[in-house]
């Protein structure tokens, strides 16, 4: 781990038509091997910030830097949905398979590598079933296994459990902990809960709504990977209660109307 | 957002119970309409040999098949001649239905500019134009190809744009990410969206063809040697051969019920395995 940034944002800007300013003038510099959460109200911009990472969406102003020395260009990008957004007429296998398929690799040559990251996400029982056959989790799983298998060095989450009952995403937090853990994945997590950050990251960015800004940086010192106990010892209360009081810090007026 | 887990249905035994309801679904599907048609026959028959109504008014069910065994060479021709006229048609309105929509869902501009004339060929009843195109074009059956044409083509032409733009948008921003080729994208991720709206335009546009071709042989008259079941039905009538009407009538509707079962087959082959529209469910 060298401590250049990966990911360098430079007074970013992001601006929805004339006048509704989603992302306002954010700088952040990501290291190699952190584990970032952004967290906010719905309308922080914290998904536009990742999109703009991901280069899904053009910067309004500023400018987004993946460092090239690093050795990470665009492609090393994995990105997950906050639905699963898998292609309903496609295997498990065939999902996973389709960005090394459009990356012009044959299924022949990559079929062991595509078996391997099922195996990882444990889904190499139903790498012949459809999507609509899974459960909410299992979809996730084809979804993460889908960001990973081209080898990315970071891993955008949008999202990812929000629509997932409190058993599977908990489940599925110490599985995206373990393979970042296993890959020495660099990961950006969007989120609005305090308590899923709080377990993931090791660093928590807190932004606010009208105009989406970043309002704390707040580094984590914490043992990570975290372990599942982790959750229950009074360190880990201690430390959701400084982020909720932040978070809370940053609602004005106009949130607490709607 | 959870649906059952599907572990239980891999390893669940095929029971006795499934395979009853299977069986039952069968029988709702094939012997009930089979057996209500059987007795619906049967009535007819009854009420025209009871009130001994004449043949050149309503002919008995009996007559009507002795009509198809005796005129069936003839019939035949002419069925074949339909068959052909329709299904040409139909194929043509395929190529020309997805090749346009496409064209409309790649360019906005082709689409505002050439919309209206779809909808304009679309509204005015085939019956008004064909009388017109029947002087313009020498050829018979080219005239009769493009009034059926003019009428299987638009829901295709409809439904492929809608079905090529109605791609989660989150899948295309992932093609993006991943930077696909156009054709990759219209490979793996338009054409299959698109497949659920173009089934259906399919099953719409198969019955259209039929009636056009029917409704177009009917504007031409019985003129010409080679003609079909629409010209039959026309000169049984002014020969007032009203069993051979009944004989060529039920040809046009098996043809009918033949493209139906076709394009249902096709479309169940197509997205049975993934589309909601096609899946069966149990329970």
């Amino acid at each position: 781990m060298n401590n250049d940034p990966i990911i360098r944002l430079t007074r970013v800007s992001k601006k929805f038509g004339q006048s509704m300013l989603a992302v306002d003038d954010i700088s952040l510099d990501i290291r190699e091997g952190e584990f970032i959460t952004f967290l906010g109200p719905s309308g922080c911009g914290k998904s536009t910030a990742l999109k703009m990472i991901a280069g899904l969406l053009p910067v309004t102003a500023g400018t987004i830097e993946i460092t090239p020395q690093s050795g990470v260009s665009e492609q090393d990008l994995g990105f997950v949905f906050q639905e699963p957004t898998l292609m309903p007429w496609a295997t498990v296998f065939d999902n996973v398979y389709l960005p090394l398929r459009l990356a012009g690799l044959k299924r022949s040559d990559v079929e062991a590598r595509v078996k391997d990251i099922l195996k990882e996400v444990g889904l190499t029982r139903f790498e012949g079933s459809y999507p609509r056959e899974l459960s909410g989790g299992m979809k996730m799983r084809v979804s993460i296994a889908r960001a990973l298998v081209t080898r990315p060095r970071i891993l955008l989450m949008d999202e990812p459990f929000a629509a997932l009952d409190e058993m599977t995403r908990s489940k599925l937090n110490d599985d995206v902990v373990r393979l970042a853990n296993e890959n020495k994945l660099t990961v950006i997590f969007v989120t609005h809960s305090v308590f899923e950050s709080v377990y993931l990251s090791t660093r928590i960015i807190i932004m606010a709504a009208r105009p989406g800004r970043l309002v704390a940086d707040m580094p984590m010192q914490r043992p990570w990977p975290p372990k599942d106990e982790w959750r229950t010892t009074p360190e880990f209360t201690a430390e959701a209660r400084k982020v909720s009081e932040t978070l809370k810090g940053t609602l004005n007026a106009n949130d607490i109307d709607h | 957002m959870q649906t059952t887990s599907i572990t239980e249905d891999l390893d669940a035994p095929v029971n006795t119970a499934q395979l009853r309801r299977a069986w039952r679904e069968q029988i709702l599907t094939w012997v009930m309409p089979i057996t209500v048609l059987i007795i619906a026959l049967g009535l007819w028959e009854y009420l025209v040999w009871h009130y001994e109504i004449p043949k050149y008014l309503i002919p008995a069910p009996s007559l009507i098949a002795e009509t198809l065994i005796k005129d069936g060479p003839s019939l035949m021709a002419s069925s074949w001649f339909t068959v052909k006229l329709t299904f040409f048609s139909l194929g043509l309105a395929i190529i020309g239905g997805v090749l346009l929509g496409a064209l409309f869902a790649l360019s906005r501009p082709v689409e505002l500019s050439l919309f209206p004339f779809a909808v304009i060929l679309q509204v005015t009843p085939v019956v008004a134009i064909a009388p017109l195109i029947l002087i313009y074009v020498d050829s018979t059956f080219a005239a009769l190809l493009i009034c059926a044409w003019i009428v299987a083509f638009f829901p295709i032409l409809s439904n492929t744009v809608i079905g090529l733009r109605s791609a989660d948008h989150n899948l295309s921003d992932l093609f993006t990410m991943y930077r696909a080729s156009p054709w990759q994208r219209l490979r793996y991720l338009l054409a299959p969206s698109a497949l659920p709206y173009f089934m259906a335009a399919l099953k719409v546009a198969g019955g259209l063809a039929l009636i056009g071709a029917v409704v177009a042989e009917f504007v031409a008259g019985a003129a010409g040697q080679h003609t079909g079941l629409a010209s039959r039905i026309i000169e049984s009538s002014f020969r007032s051969e009203i069993p051979r009407m009944f004989a060529a009538l039920v040809l046009v509707s098996l043809l009918g019920i033949v493209i139906f079962l076709l394009t249902s087959w096709a479309s169940r082959k197509v997205l049975g395995h993934w589309h909601e529209s096609e899946i069966r469910r149990e329970n």
